[in-house]
């Protein structure tokens, strides 16, 4: 096996790399069926179905945290190219 | 406004642009100005994902089922939270391996195999065929629609529109067109297609753009806004009905359809070729990873109110559902948005239609096509000089043949399912590969074997779930293949494999082709051993990463020429790449290459990296080994001769070790043995001065009586000196094997100690009274000499401690001249103990003895030998027992002038 080189931004990766497994985990269990049960039904928010706006609002939830995580814990990474 | 010409007109402008668009890109990039460097482009590239499928196929699910169209666009979203795992590790893999396509880089990965990228292609080619003819489908449906403007009609069957009249027809052969102008540009498929990836990038923007537009115009215009549109449709039951659940299918459809996209968004064939073969930067993930996403929640917004507009519109006519996109507009009079709608569903389909025929036909020529003709004798011999013509015709002529074959197909076959299901039958097959792709990156003991048998019992598994009983349902095959099983067996019914019901036909099938996928793959895995070169591609793909600076673990040995190199090259990049290709390798290595020097190892790497990007890793592979007559040296096998070596150097070591250990042993063996030796010589001694100790008082008592009973009539007083020898014998002889018991009581640990907190000055004037009749007996003086006021109690057994003090001041008495005899004793305090001292003025220990006194039985010599012992031989012994029980020491040494010093310490 080839000899492992410390990279200098091992500690930023890392951190990328739990945060967004704990966001996929989180996420995956709120758009997951069980939890999403509880938001069927007719009733409304602000004029729209529960689960309509439920689920829009995870998804923007989400993207919002992979934004966060990839600007602002990632940064941008010197690549080989 | 609408006429069919005008329809005509704007599709084949709107197609005019796009290849403007991509012409203009190539240039660019021809320039070295690159334009699709940039995240956004990429992002947007990606979002060939939505096809007319999402375009219609959406609006047409929600107005069926409800949300249950989400899945398929929450799971990429899903997929991309994880770009640090997963996609930006496969972009790094691809570009570092130079990997062509999905199927390239499966056969890469387990071992550069001909056979598993040649299975991979096969598998696609059927599972996107269909999907390919959706596409073709939605155009000619979309614009025989359209035409028939102001009516709103049941669209005709594609199958029964003539040849010419039908749109998609021609619009198949336009797409073919520009793949063949943009996709084939390059020889070297892992290059980038900058002006193909622009024309996408537009498209999507052309497609959002459209869909909002309807969008907007259904929920502020048609209705007024969203508050309004679901308050109408709360007021139809079978309208409301579908806001309330999220999935008609129940759990198992949603957590399917998840599944499948989180699969899809990685494992399609197009999205392989956007998503990592076109990628420019690696770095572009992490922003895609937000951007696409982004594009994929503004895309669906408006999804459920376009379906609840359209249902609410259209309640009392007979409308599908999946054209409300554009019948929305054509019902309200707006032409313009109509033709808007029809230019974005346009625009969906051709994306799809470029990329996946580019990505098809990219496999077709290189894990099918050459990899049999290099094989072929009659190949070999004709075709001995450019191939980069035969390839690039193989690849044009792959892209018209899959788009007519996909037109064929849609004409003959494409009424007989609707939009949805087809889509998600192509997705079930891409679902395929994801076990081998994901475990190829994240499981370095997933090999060849293994991913053959998951891909192969996968595959086979779908087919038998999903494509025959559509077969079946089509009336190809006999309906009672889905009804009662194959011949009859009930458990084998392909809609309810082994009973298992309940669930939707598409989540039956992915629950049985994954498991028996996964479970092959991983079980087959474990089961066997990787060969050699897989060996050394696992740890190429999984462990690179890790160490992104390493030198690549390829080395070949072989004895190919820099002359031979070059012809392979030529043969396969063409003389215009070949040679700039070769200058670059050696400016960057400082080399001058001559035709007939041997090929260094890098070099040879470098070639094979030029011909993996060309024609694959499979046959790239082949090739080498053919030109260097000679195999890959496998750095595995050298680090595995290295790590025996080292395992030698270890093992030695660790005999070293061993015997130094050894050698310690038997040094202490020895030394043990000489101290036994030793004690047996002790003991010997022991026993015969025991024994002569004994006899010594014996010999006189014997004496005595012997002279008492022989002679009767001996005088009273010499009787009574004779009794009174006996007296005193014997009683030395008691002293004797008391002090014997009492040393051996103590050396076997049988002896009670009475431990206690002890004033030295106490055990002092006790002792000195004991000794005094004792030393007046003698005429010798005892006196207790300087002693500080007050001394620190120390831990000892008082009356053990008196037995100490009382025998040295008798031996010093004995020892001293009776007339002159002076005996001292005296105490002093240091740090942590307490100092006793016993003078006396006696002859004084010769420094030969010193040591010596203190053993059993030695007895101080005195001045000459006929002195009789004034001891035992076991007091000295007994005081060192005793004060190094107390944890002090014991030592004589001479006294200045005449005379000598006992002395003990006793810890305080």
């Amino acid at each position: 096996m080839p000899a492992r080189e410390r990279d200098p931004e091992d500690p930023r990766r890392a951190r990328t790399a739990s945060l967004s497994l704990a966001l996929f985990l989180f996420a995956a269990i709120l758009l997951f069926p069980p939890l999403l049960k509880l938001f069927e039904g007719g009733d409304t928010l602000f004029g729209l179905p529960t689960l309509y706006l439920f689920l829009f609002a995870v998804w923007i939830v989400v993207v919002a945290a992979v934004y966060l995580i990839a600007e602002h814990v990632a940064g941008p990474r010197r690549g080989p190219n | 406004m609408l006429q069919a010409w005008v329809i005509f007109l704007a599709s084949v402008g709107y197609l005019g642009i796009l290849f403007a668009i991509a012409f203009w890109g190539d240039k660019r990039a021809d320039a070295g100005r690159s334009v699709i460097n940039s995240p956004y482009i990429y992002a947007l590239s990606l979002a060939v994902y939505c096809t007319s499928w999402t375009f219609y196929g959406s609006v047409g699910r929600a107005a069926t089922s409800g949300l249950d169209f989400l899945p398929i666009y929450l799971g990429p979203t899903l997929v991309f939270v994880l770009w640090p795992f997963i996609m930006e590790r496969i972009v790094r893999i691809s570009a570092e391996n130079r990997i062509t396509s999905i199927a390239d880089f499966i056969a890469s990965r387990y071992g550069k195999s001909l056979y598993l990228g040649g299975i991979v292609t096969i598998i696609v080619m059927f599972g996107i065929l269909p999907y390919i003819a959706l596409q073709l489908k939605a155009v000619s449906t979309s614009f025989t629609v359209l035409i028939q403007y102001p009516a709103i009609a049941v669209p005709e069957m594609p199958g029964e529109v003539p040849l010419f009249r039908d749109t998609a027809f021609f619009v198949a052969l336009i797409m073919a067109l520009f793949a063949i102008l943009f996709g084939t540009r390059h020889i070297d498929a892992s290059e980038h297609h900058e002006g193909m990836v622009l024309a996408i990038a537009f498209e999507s923007v052309v497609k959002l753009a459209a869909f909002l537009a309807v969008g907007f115009y259904v929920t502020y215009y048609v209705y007024d806004g969203f508050g309004d549109l679901f308050a109408q449709a709360r007021e139809v039951p079978e309208i409301a009905r579908l806001t309330r659940q999220f999935s008609a299918g129940g759990y198992a459809q949603w957590s399917t359809l998840m599944i499948l996209s989180m699969a899809a968004i990685i494992c399609l064939p197009r999205q392989f070729q956007v998503g990592v073969v076109e990628n420019v930067n690696p770095d572009h993930v992490r922003k895609a990873a937000w951007l696409f996403p982004a594009y994929l929640i503004l895309i669906n917004i408006f999804v459920l109110p376009i379906a609840l507009g359209g249902l609410l519109d259209f309640q009392d006519r007979e409308v599908d559902a999946d054209l409300f996109v554009l019948t929305i507009p054509m019902a309200h009079k707006n032409q313009a948005l109509a033709l808007f709608a029809y230019i974005g569903g346009l625009s969906a389909a051709t994306g799809m239609l470029i990329v996946a025929t580019i990505a098809l036909a990219t496999m077709i020529c290189n894990d099918m096509v050459m990899p049999v003709l290099l094989r072929l004798r009659w190949f070999q011999e004709r075709f001995t000089g450019d191939l980069t013509r035969l390839l690039l015709f193989v690849r044009r002529s792959s892209i018209l043949f899959m788009l007519l074959l996909a037109y064929t197909y849609m004409r003959l076959v494409g009424e007989s399912y609707a939009l949805v299901s087809i889509g998600l039958v192509s997705f079930a097959a891409a679902a395929q590969f994801a076990p081998a792709l994901l475990g190829g990156i994240l499981w370095r003991r997933g090999n060849r074997a293994g991913a053959f048998t998951g891909l192969g019992l996968g595959t086979a598994m779908w087919v038998y779930t999903l494509v025959l009983p559509s077969f079946s349902r089509s009336g190809w095959l006999p309906i009672d293949f889905v009804d009662h099983g194959p011949f009859g067996i009930e458990l084998l019914k392909p809609y309810a494999l082994f009973g298992l019901t309940g669930i939707d036909h598409v989540s039956h099938s992915v629950f049985w082709s994954l498991l028996v996928n996964i479970g092959g793959y991983v079980w087959v895995s474990l089961l066997t051993r990787p060969g050699h070169l897989e060996h050394l591609q696992s740890t190429e793909f999984v462990d690179r990463l890790r160490s992104p600076d390493a030198s690549p673990a390829t080395t070949w040995r072989g004895t190919a020429t820099v002359g031979e190199l070059r012809v392979v090259l030529q043969r396969f990049l063409g003389e215009e790449r070949a040679t700039p290709a070769l200058a670059q390798f050696a400016g960057r290595h400082g080399l001058t290459l001559a035709p007939t020097m041997a090929a260094p190892p890098a070099l040879v790497t470098f070639v094979e990296r030029q011909l993996a990007g060309v024609i694959g890793a499979a046959s790239a592979q082949t090739i080498m080994a053919t030109v260097t007559k000679g195999e890959v040296v496998r750095t595995e096998d050298l680090m595995r001769i290295l790590d025996e070596t080292s395992q030698v150097i270890e093992y030695s070591h660790e005999l070293e070790e061993k015997s130094k250990a050894l050698e310690e042993t038997t040094a202490e063996l020895r030394a043990a043995n000489l101290r036994l030796q030793e004690l047996d010589r002790m003991k010997d001694n022991f026993i015969s001065t025991v024994g002569h100790e004994f006899r010594t008082p014996l010999t006189s008592i014997r004496a005595a009586g012997e002279i008492l009973s022989d002679n009767p009539d001996l005088p009273q007083v010499e009787r009574n000196r004779f009794y009174a020898v006996v007296v005193a014998e014997t009683r030395r002889l008691t002293r004797l094997i008391d002090q014997l018991l009492d040393l051996s009581k103590m050396e076997a640990g049988s002896i009670e100690w009475n431990m206690d907190s002890v004033d030295m000055k106490d055990v002092i004037v006790n002792a000195v009274d004991a000794a005094s009749p004792l030393a007046q007996a003698q005429g010798v003086s005892l006196t207790i000499g300087r002693m500080p006021p007050s001394l620190p109690p120390v831990q000892a057994d008082p009356d053990r401690l008196i037995q100490v003090l009382v025998n040295l001041i008798s031996n010093a008495v004995k020892f001293c001249d009776p007339a002159e005899g002076q005996v001292q004793v005296s105490a002093a305090v240091d740090v942590g103990f307490v100092t006793v001292s016993v003078i006396d003025n006696g002859p004084g220990v010769p420094p030969g003895e010193r040591e010596r006194i203190f053993e059993r039985f030695q007895q101080g010599t005195g001045d000459g030998l006929t002195n009789k012992p004034k001891g035992t031989g076991l007091g000295l012994a007994i005081c060192k027992e005793i004060i190094t029980r107390f944890g002090g020491k014991i030592w004589v040494e001479p006294r200045l002038g005449r005379g000598s010093v006992f002395r003990f310490t006793l810890p305080v």
